[in-house]
């Protein structure tokens, strides 16, 4: 019984140990490999926030930009967005280009994470619709055509 | 006192006494094996990553199982042999030819051995192979996606136990027959002429080095012995293979007392660039065969069988200086290389020594025609001619060995349960540590590569009893983690593991980790039966064949009232999950289906096949949790009687008036 007090008294020292080094800003050194590094190094097809005046709107629209952005809606946006106002899973698009700047749209199609976390409008659309906006895996030119398909959604030509 | 007090401190001393003899009775040092610092060194915090992967063989589950180390956490079971309930692997139309063979569907199988690839005898972090032990199979598991790729039968072979081991450059993968069996057709013949009509095979599968496509190269037909395992030659010896044999008595029955009375039983050497040569050269025949060859297509997410009717086989009479004998004590089980390939290392597992052969003087001896008679025609090279050394009193039951990267080995004793340090140089013992209990395999990380890493070493035991609490009857395996980074083994965790693991590789997080898939992108999906968006999606009559192309996305399923189903169809449901983010899976069930569920993978078409069998209303669901209204993902089925005239007709989100003339209010 002694010894295994002894050695639940140890484990506690040797977690609390490590637990103080986890706190700790400086990593330890010891470590002999860092993996956690490499989860940070991880290329990620979306994630590189939209900044404005990083996008150019133009018109007229550019046609084979609307007809890609159709393509990829029907693939991976269909399902859960109307060309209608009417909500499904998420809000329908009739309007959204009006409503939203062109960054916020394409912030959530490529950085949803991001805007979950940051975005008080965004935040208020997921206690709305209670689904996250999952992540469709669209680069940033992939997001730009949806945007363009949205824009003619909306009536602009 | 009374009388009742007193029988009280009787049965207190009977019950003290009773748990310190119990405590005797225990092998020593269980706890004491374990140094202070043994926590610190296993334990990988919250959020943090294992160094290793560490791949385990699941022996009679057939399948595959990840493990991170040092940790000893189960990270995945990977199904390759077996039918697998949490995937739907082996259930799903899609996977059911991967488990086709020569006699059709077999769900289950005992795989044994693994072997990661190499290049230039390194890990390069591209496939997994493992051995059909049942069965005959080699199967490729691609490490991209941590599924299996490809399995490929082997014919002329009964018990694959001698697999799936590899050459350097992962150029062939080897199955060795552990059974001699009568070959080319497995006639019919009396049992008790084994010595003239069975004979035993060695196959060599190449492996392509851009797709890692499997296919037999050549089989060798060798004497009726039994194989056990096998290891490739390394750097200087390269070109060379390695295969222990047991039952040189060729005994067909009580093989445990009749094929264990020769001192010496043999180390089959093959030089297999000899046999590529004789092959290219035309000295084989192509005799017929029929074998299963399976391939998984990730853009396609389809499997395909193939049968394939024959092989080429090499009759070493016709390929003269290509397989030589030699001589091990006594019924070799382990065959290891060490790390320079100089070094081979055979576990007579009746042996009370351990024998290390130089792979130089092996080769002076072929030159110098050292040899001591012949075994089958074949000569056999001169014990002490080829001898390095001899490991004595090492323990007892030596299986397997495994090396490090200074120049020592570690063999495995069954008998004894423990595990024997000792230097390969001057064959002398220099540490030894128990294991709970009776090990069979051990592996040290990089252990059979020609860098190894060291660091860590585990066994895995064969006998379980008492190291966890009891689940009755049955239990998990055990397996056990050493700190062999200083001079001392030094045990520093016990893990359960799954199945019964033989064999198992560990290889450094990094080689893998950067390359592992997240999603399957939809728009590279060619499965015939993708539905790429809800436009899609449909519902088709073929006969009583009815197709139904379903998407699911959180959360709901596309379409989801279907009705017009008649009692009889065969209902294929085509579900395809259009999903893009990593680790949102989804699943499908349909009520009474007699074929299990199938799980869907981000951009990923499994098929589940229902057969509608009774008329009446079928709800399916989605079966993993994928966000808050997953208990809405949801539809229901109509199966009507066969000849109704209710219409084929599939929705999401609309409700049709009720048309039909069979329509009515269920009153209850």
């Amino acid at each position: 019984m002694k010894k295994k007090t002894i050695w639940a008294t140890l484990l506690i020292v040797v977690s609390t140990m490590f637990f103080v080094a986890c706190v700790d800003k400086n990593p330890s050194q010891k470590e002999p490999l860092d993996t956690q590094a490499l989860t940070s190094n991880q290329s990620e097809v979306h994630g590189k926030e939209i900044l404005p005046g990083d996008i150019q709107i133009t018109n007229p629209l550019n046609a084979q930009w609307v007809a890609d952005g159709k393509a990829i809606y029907d693939v991976k946006c269909q399902s859960c967005h109307k060309l209608t106002d009417e909500k499904l899973v998420g809000p329908g698009w009739k309007g959204v280009t009006k409503q939203r700047k062109p960054e916020w749209i394409m912030n959530m199609i490529t950085n949803v994470d991001m805007m979950l976390e940051k975005d008080p409008a965004a935040q208020k659309l997921l206690e709305e619709c209670l689904v996250r906006m999952p992540n469709q895996n669209l680069t940033t030119d992939e997001a730009r055509k949806v945007l363009e398909f949205q824009r003619s959604n909306d009536g602009e030509k | 006192m009374n009388p009742n007090s007193n029988r009280f401190l009787s049965a207190l001393a009977i019950t003290a006494i009773a748990a310190v003899s119990l405590n005797s009775c225990k092998p020593k040092g269980a706890e004491a094996a374990i140094s202070g610092d043994a926590a610190s060194k296993v334990y990988v915090a919250p959020g943090k990553y294992d160094e290793f992967y560490d791949f385990v063989s699941g022996g009679f589950n057939g399948q595959m199982s990840v493990y991170g180390i040092p940790s000893g956490r189960l990270l995945r079971i990977i199904p390759v042999f077996s039918t697998f309930a949490e995937n739907g692997y082996g259930f799903s139309e899609e996977t059911k030819p991967m488990l086709n063979t020569s006699h059709g569907f077999v769900p289950w199988d005992d795989l044994h051995h693994i072997a990661l690839s190499t290049t230039n005898g390194e890990h390069d972090g591209r496939w997994v192979f493992a051995n059909g032990n049942n069965t005959p199979r080699i199967a490729r598991v691609d490490l991209k996606s941590f599924r299996t790729a490809e399995i490929i039968e082997i014919p002329n072979s009964a018990g694959n136990h001698s697999s799936p081991f590899i050459t350097e450059n992962t150029e062939y993968t080897v199955a060795g027959t552990r059974f001699s069996i009568p070959i080319q057709g497995n006639p019919d013949v009396p049992i008790n002429t084994y010595k003239q009509n069975f004979k035993g095979t060695i196959s060599f599968v190449k492996v392509d080095s851009s797709t890692g496509h499997m296919n037999i190269a050549f089989q060798i037909l060798t004497p009726g012995v039994n194989f056990d395992l096998s290891r490739a030659g390394k750097g200087k010896s390269h070109d060379w293979f390695f295969f222990s044999c047991y039952n040189s008595e060729k005994a067909n029955t009580l093989l445990e007392v009749n094929a264990s009375a020769k001192d010496k039983d043999f180390i089959m050497a093959v030089n297999w660039k000899k046999a590529e040569q004789y092959a290219k050269a035309g000295k084989g025949k192509m005799v017929p065969a029929e074998y299963a060859h399976n391939i998984y297509d990730e853009v396609k997410h389809q499997a395909t069988s193939t049968i394939e009717k024959q092989v080429l086989m090499l009759d070493p009479k016709d390929c003269p200086d290509m397989i030589y004998f030699i001589p091990c004590p006594k019924s070799p089980h382990g065959t290891d290389v060490d790390p320079t390939g100089e070094y081979i290392v055979g576990s007579g597992k009746l042996a009370a020594l351990i024998p290390v052969f130089s792979f130089t003087k092996i080769q002076q001896a072929i030159a110098n025609k050292t040899f001591d008679g012949t075994f089958d025609g074949f000569p056999i090279l001169k014990y002490e001619a080829v001898l390095h050394g001899e490991v004595q009193k090492p323990g007892l039951g030596p299986l397997h060995t495994e090396f490090d990267n200074n120049g020592n080995a570690y063999t495995s004793m069954f008998v004894s349960s423990e595990i024997v340090k000792w230097n390969i140089k001057d064959v002398k013992v220099l540490d030894r540590v128990p294991t709970y209990y009776s090990i069979g395999h051990l592996s040290v990380m990089g252990g059979p590569t020609r860098k190894p890493y060291g660091k860590y070493m585990i066994a895995y035991n064969k006998i379980t009893k008492d190291r966890y609490l009891p689940t009755g009857p049955e239990l998990a395996q055990s397996a056990q983690l050493y700190d062999i980074s200083g001079d001392k083994m030094k045990m520093i965790l016990d893990f359960p593991t799954v199945g019964e693991p033989h064999y198992a590789e560990a290889i450094p997080a990094e080689k893998i980790r950067n390359n592992s898939i997240k999603i399957y992108k939809i728009e590279e999906n060619q499965n015939p039966y993708a539905a790429k968006g809800e436009a899609q999606t449909k519902v088709t009559r073929n006969g009583n064949e009815v197709h139904v192309y379903m998407t699911a996305i959180r959360s709901h399923l596309t379409p989801d009232n279907i009705e017009g189903i008649q009692q009889g169809d065969v209902v294929y449901f085509h579900v395809t999950n259009l999903e893009q983010d990593w680790d949102v899976p989804h699943g499908f069930a349909i009520k009474n289906a007699n074929n299990a569920e199938i799980l869907i993978m981000p951009g990923e078409t499994q098929t589940l096949k229902y057969i509608a069998d009774k008329v009446g209303i079928f709800p399916f669901y989605c079966t993993d949790f994928c966000s808050a209204l997953h208990q809405e993902m949801q539809g229901y089925l109509r199966v009507s009687p066969k000849g109704s005239n209710v219409a084929l007709m599939f929705s999401t989100g609309k409700n049709y008036p009720a048309v039909d003339t069979t329509t009515k209010t269920v009153k209850p």
